[in-house]
């Protein structure tokens, strides 16, 4: 834990970074709250632990937080995978930002550019525990009619707060599908419809491009596990597209890319 | 008026019959999935009145998450506009906890304001609030900082507080109080027992009348502002959660033929929320969004409603997906403005 207090410290006092994104113990012991530091004496402050599972890279992209200057950001396994599905998506340079790596055995890493985050990332283990997997099995062996219910119930609660957009690294639409309404493309109103068709669209749009951070379902002050159906679509654009989203700073994601030698007849 | 008699827990389910009976629909605290909510009960059976909050507030029953206005319908040239009346059954809200019985009066002052609200006016009027004490609180209750406590009456008709495990005194409170207890009077039995237990322990933290005097003078401190705000993700947990933020949209939707008009709830957090159609918008960032939403609550709505805009539930910061503690904010920001003179 020193360490990252050490490595932060030294950034800042080195002038290479003017801000580093970070974590500060919250409100009770079961929270941690992002933290902004801009001055050496503060990083004593920063910590990271078990508590710290919001994917702080959805600050890079907040003109608040963009006019403070250069960031280093603390990156868990998901953030460094955002790192490098924003600069896929031209939403970072490959300079802009110093990754602190906390690895799952505690571990911290400087890395300075994005070439040395993708062969971070690559050494990391992938794909879903075993827990994820057998939830995500439970879900797909309820019969279609449960399955349903099981996925009314819990859109049910869904009253549009959009947490889960705000927390979403990667929904950074400046204006989003759901606040367009001419035409008005998704029910406003949180009711069956409206709630079905939100929660439905912004997985869709995440399709290929969500690294699994669950910050959405962290967000969700109803509790919904929005998570569950990225993590499906995201299997479904491997399977289909042969796309993981956050292993390539480089790499096309497949609900926007086009090639001539596509296998659909129609998209040629 | 005031007067007391006993409530027997064991007496709850009769309770809830009688008023059923009499065409009452009745809401109370139920646990479900590990969540406790206000739901629709017709017995005592998943009650779950040791709760210390529920996940939303109870403001849901006189202002729906969304609600349809009108509908419209077109038909070769002809075109309808049918009205959707406002739907306010009569309803006992039973069981909720001095801060949100608290929140009627913010929600009245606002509604009922100038032309007043077709839609949440005539739930007000159909609405009996059964109270009950906080046995419990948390690290994000301050309802005393606000004007209230856990055993604060305003906003009940009857406030039930409990003696023993098996027993609570109701005071009655209102004329509303008292109709309610004639719909059931084999629940309640006269007298009004030994002391009640104590309640929670709620220390206050801020004065609220000082911090609406001295917010003004805050307005212009950028640097405030910001600091409390630059993790703020801009979504509308905050003020969904809330049981007196009132910001409301009205939305057409549907098709050209077949259309509704919808009010839902919004939320000043929200960047589009003072979009102007020309692109400006005058509070472009989010820090200038979080101070509205402190300014609305803590200095205008007192100004001109004579009302705060908060209870201090703390469900506003259990919510936050960023750990923005409205508490821990306001305690700040009395202490700046204190600090300034």
């Amino acid at each position: 834990m020193d360490t990252l207090q050490t490595f932060a410290s030294a950034k800042l006092a080195a002038g290479e970074v003017k801000i580093v994104i970070g974590y500060q113990a919250g409100s009770d012991a079961t929270r941690a709250r992002p933290a902004f530091v801009s001055d050496t004496a503060e990083a004593a402050s920063l910590i990271y632990d078990d508590r710290c599972r919001q994917n702080l890279a959805v600050y890079l992209l907040k003109p608040e937080v963009r006019a403070a200057g250069r960031a280093a950001v603390v990156c868990g396994p998901a953030t460094l995978r955002t790192l490098l599905q924003y600069a896929a998506e031209n939403r970072i340079a490959a300079d802009a930002v110093v990754a602190i790596a906390v690895d799952a055995d505690g571990t911290v890493t400087e890395l300075a550019d994005l070439e040395a985050v993708e062969t971070h990332v690559a050494r990391q283990p992938r794909g879903l525990t075993p827990e994820q997997q057998a939830e995500i099995d439970r879900i797909d062996a309820l019969p279609l009619g449960e399955r349903w219910q099981w996925w009314s119930r819990e859109l049910g609660r869904c009253f549009k707060c959009y947490a889960c957009r705000a927390a979403c690294p990667l929904c950074y639409c400046s204006r989003c599908i759901t606040d367009v309404n001419q035409p008005q493309w998704i029910p406003v109103a949180a009711d069956p419809l409206g709630n079905l068709e939100w929660n439905v669209v912004r997985a869709m749009h995440l399709a290929g491009r969500c690294v699994d951070c669950g910050s959405c379902a962290e967000a969700c002050p109803q509790g919904i596990r929005i998570d569950l159906l990225n993590r499906v679509l995201a299997r479904e654009a491997v399977v289909d597209f042969g796309v993981a989203a956050g292993v390539s700073r480089r790499k096309d994601y497949a609900l926007a890319s086009f090639k001539p030698d596509d296998k659909e007849e129609f998209i040629r | 008026m005031s007067e007391t008699r006993i409530l027997n827990r064991a007496a709850l389910g009769e309770l809830i019959a009688a008023l059923t009976a009499a065409g009452q629909r009745v809401l109370a605290p139920v646990e479900d999935d590990g969540r406790v909510e206000f739901r629709e009960v017709t017995d005592a059976d998943r009650l779950a009145l040791d709760y210390v909050q529920t996940v939303t507030s109870a403001k849901a029953v006189v202002f729906p998450r969304f609600e349809r206005m009108l509908r419209f319908a077109m038909r070769g040239k002809d075109v309808t506009v049918e009205e959707v009346p406002p739907a306010s059954p009569p309803t006992v809200l039973l069981g909720a906890h001095p801060c949100d019985a608290a929140s009627f009066a913010t929600l009245r002052a606002v509604f009922t304001w100038d032309s007043g609200d077709a839609y949440c006016e005539p739930k007000l009027a159909a609405l009996t609030v059964v109270g009950l004490s906080c046995a419990r609180g948390d690290d994000f209750c301050f309802c005393t900082s606000v004007g209230g406590g856990p055993a604060d009456a305003r906003g009940c008709d009857i406030l039930l507080s409990a003696l023993d495990e098996k027993t609570y005194r109701a005071e009655i409170l209102t004329e509303r109080g008292r109709a309610l207890v004639d719909l059931a009077p084999g629940a309640f039995q006269p007298g009004a027992g030994a002391k009640p237990r104590p309640v929670a322990a709620i220390l206050p933290r801020f004065a609220a009348a000082e911090l609406t005097e001295k917010l003004p003078e805050l307005f212009g401190d950028a640097s405030v502002w910001r600091q409390q705000s630059l993790r703020c993700l801009g979504c509308g947990s905050c003020a969904y959660v809330c049981p007196t933020c009132t910001c409301f949209d009205i939305q057409d939707e549907r098709s050209r033929y077949d259309a509704m008009r919808v009010r839902t709830w919004d939320a000043c957090g929200f960047g589009h929320f003072t979009l102007h159609a020309s692109g400006h918008n005058p509070r472009g960032k989010q820090s200038e969004r979080w101070r509205q939403r402190v300014m609305h609550k803590f200095a205008y709505q007192p100004a001109r409603l004579q009302v705060l805009g908060c209870v201090g539930c703390g469900r506003c910061s259990r919510s936050c997906p960023v750990d923005m503690n409205l508490g821990e904010h306001l305690e700040r920001l009395a202490a700046t403005a204190a600090g300034s003179e």
